[in-house]
């Protein structure tokens, strides 16, 4: 964690400890503020520009232009009640959706958000946790989601969940693995593991100039992992009525729901770290950028979900292994032997 | 080899071609103007034949029109029409009292179809809704308006319906018998 780095360097270690703790729950705070905000706000811009994509006016009756809807929503979910079916695994069936908005609020944790304050010469980092092996514990938590999935559509004991879930599963192997390719070049260029170092390797220029495969095959497995359109079978709302989440009611599916949103608001954030220079930009305050750069991947989401069709089962696997997986590792091959000759 | 490798790169172009088509369809739509109509604030006029809730005309002298003949309450699919016929004095048929269950009502106008003098008639107002049910029974009095709906002329009484109570001849638009006697060859 940063306590001990931020307190390295100075006599005072106890007070100092106290004072980063502090600054590090301030820090909690505002990214979970900030984070939970965002996921409800996008859930509005989500519904307002898909009435627009479908020429129509999204929600707007709920207070001026609909703004308000993010709360009735809240307020409803908090109301509905919880109910748990009577066939349902009850522990596992309770846990599972805190699975998956936990994960994906974890994974933002190493995401450094802002350039390093210095306030009376000492240094803030605008990162909850600087971990030095940063994109793994990315790559884990994202895994660790799906147990939120697969596990809530084992507990539910409906045969639409269980089918959801398994599609998850399946889904989750077939797109983790070249997800996880696509970053090893960010790794070889930037010599890191840490996110903080990832963003400060592209002082000069962002990634997505040097790696534009990899950042296709990213953006096409951050859909797959958010489980949005075109790559949304686990839900497959007709197919299998809402999948994973469909004995899910009241706060427990509004889990599932704040997960899913948050997850895309984290990929975001990652695509940013990874290929678009992070919190780095010009003219504008680095926060400013940040989060311009981390809305491109919602939009994205949703303009797909406007667009393209859901895959069939088959043509999602054939994507995730014939075409993504061999491209992934071909892009490997080609910057390792880039490195190679150019020597850096 | 050459061939398989642009027939792979063709393939390949047409999969972009056709992504970048449905993007580009949905964002030309982002830009465009809503069709929605917002309801409550503007009310679509809908067309005059629009079956909606169920009214009972009166003729241009303000009498109702409606001769309880049953006809509409035989057709009645939901059978939410009763009635009973009264006679008055001056030997007019009516409605003693009438009654649409709204409840049940299908708007199918099967009524209106039936019905020989006009009197039934279905409005294109839709916006019916009560939070009781029983609200929804509807009686003579709820159902009477005081226009002749479609066809404002129409007077069935001008011409037939009355039972006899004169002369022949003395009836309106009635012309005096014919002695068959007189005009013979």
């Amino acid at each position: 964690m940063t306590m001990p780095a931020m307190c390295r360097g100075t006599g005072k270690t106890g007070m100092m400890w106290i004072l980063g703790f502090i600054l590090l729950l301030i820090k909690l705070v505002l990214v979970l503020a900030v984070l939970l905000g965002m996921a409800a706000a996008l859930v509005l811009v989500e519904r307002k520009l898909l009435g627009r994509f479908q020429i129509r006016y999204g929600p707007n009756r709920v207070g001026p232009f609909g703004l308000l809807q993010p709360v009735a929503d809240g307020i409803k979910m908090l109301l509905k009640e919880d109910i748990v079916p009577a066939s349902a695994d009850r522990v596992i069936f309770m846990l599972a959706p805190a699975a998956v908005a936990m994960t994906s609020l974890l994974i933002f944790a190493v995401v450094p958000f802002a350039e390093d304050l210095t306030v009376r010469g000492r240094r803030i980092p605008m990162v909850i946790a600087d971990l030095n092996v940063g994109l793994l514990f990315v790559l884990a938590m994202s895994s660790i989601s799906i147990y939120g999935i697969a596990l809530g559509g084992w507990a539910s004991n409906s045969k639409y969940s269980l089918l959801g879930g398994i599609r998850g599963a399946a889904q989750l192997i077939s797109y983790e693995l070249s997800m996880g390719l696509s970053l090893v070049p960010i790794v070889m260029v930037s010599q890191s593991f840490s996110l903080v170092d990832i963003v400060n390797a592209q002082a000069n220029y962002p990634f997505i100039l040097v790696q534009p495969v990899a950042f296709l095959i990213f953006l096409v497995c951050s859909m797959a992992e958010a489980n949005r359109l075109p790559f949304d079978l686990p839900e497959a709302e007709n197919e299998l009525i809402a999948g994973y989440h469909m004995e899910y009611s009241g706060m427990r599916f509004a889990l599932y729901f704040v997960g899913e949103y948050v997850n895309m608001v984290v990929i975001g954030s990652l695509l940013a770290v990874f290929f678009l220079g992070g919190w780095r930009g010009p003219f504008l305050p680095p926060i400013v950028w940040f989060l311009l750069k981390v809305m491109i991947v919602p939009f994205f989401l949703i303009w797909s979900r406007a667009s393209l069709p859901r895959f069939r089962y088959d043509q999602l696997m054939h994507l995730g292994w014939k075409v993504l997986l061999p491209l992934s590792l071909l892009n490997i091959v080609v910057t390792g032997a880039v490195i190679l000759v150019t020597g850096r | 080899m050459a061939k398989e490798e642009s027939s792979i790169a063709k393939t390949a172009a047409e999969m972009v071609k056709g992504l970048a088509g449905s993007y580009a369809v949905t964002l030309k739509h982002l830009f465009r103007k809503p069709i929605t109509e917002q309801y409550p604030e503007y009310k679509k006029p809908l067309p005059a034949r629009s079956r909606g809730r169920i009214i009972l005309t009166v003729d241009p002298d303000g009498d109702e029109r409606c001769v309880a003949c049953y006809l509409c309450s035989a057709v009645c699919p939901t059978s939410c029409i009763s009635m009973e016929s009264r006679e008055r004095d001056d030997g007019r048929r009516h409605a003693a009292w009438f009654r649409i269950n709204f409840a049940r009502c299908i708007y199918c106008g099967l009524c209106e179809e039936a019905c020989p003098t006009l009197a039934i008639q279905l409005t294109p107002d839709f916006e019916f809704c009560k939070d009781d049910i029983l609200k929804f029974v509807y009686e003579k009095e709820d159902l009477l308006v005081n226009h002749g709906g479609r066809n404002q002329e129409y007077n069935f009484y001008r011409h037939a319906g009355l039972s006899e109570k004169g002369e022949k001849g003395t009836h309106i638009n009635e012309k005096p018998p014919v002695d068959v006697k007189s005009n013979m060859p």
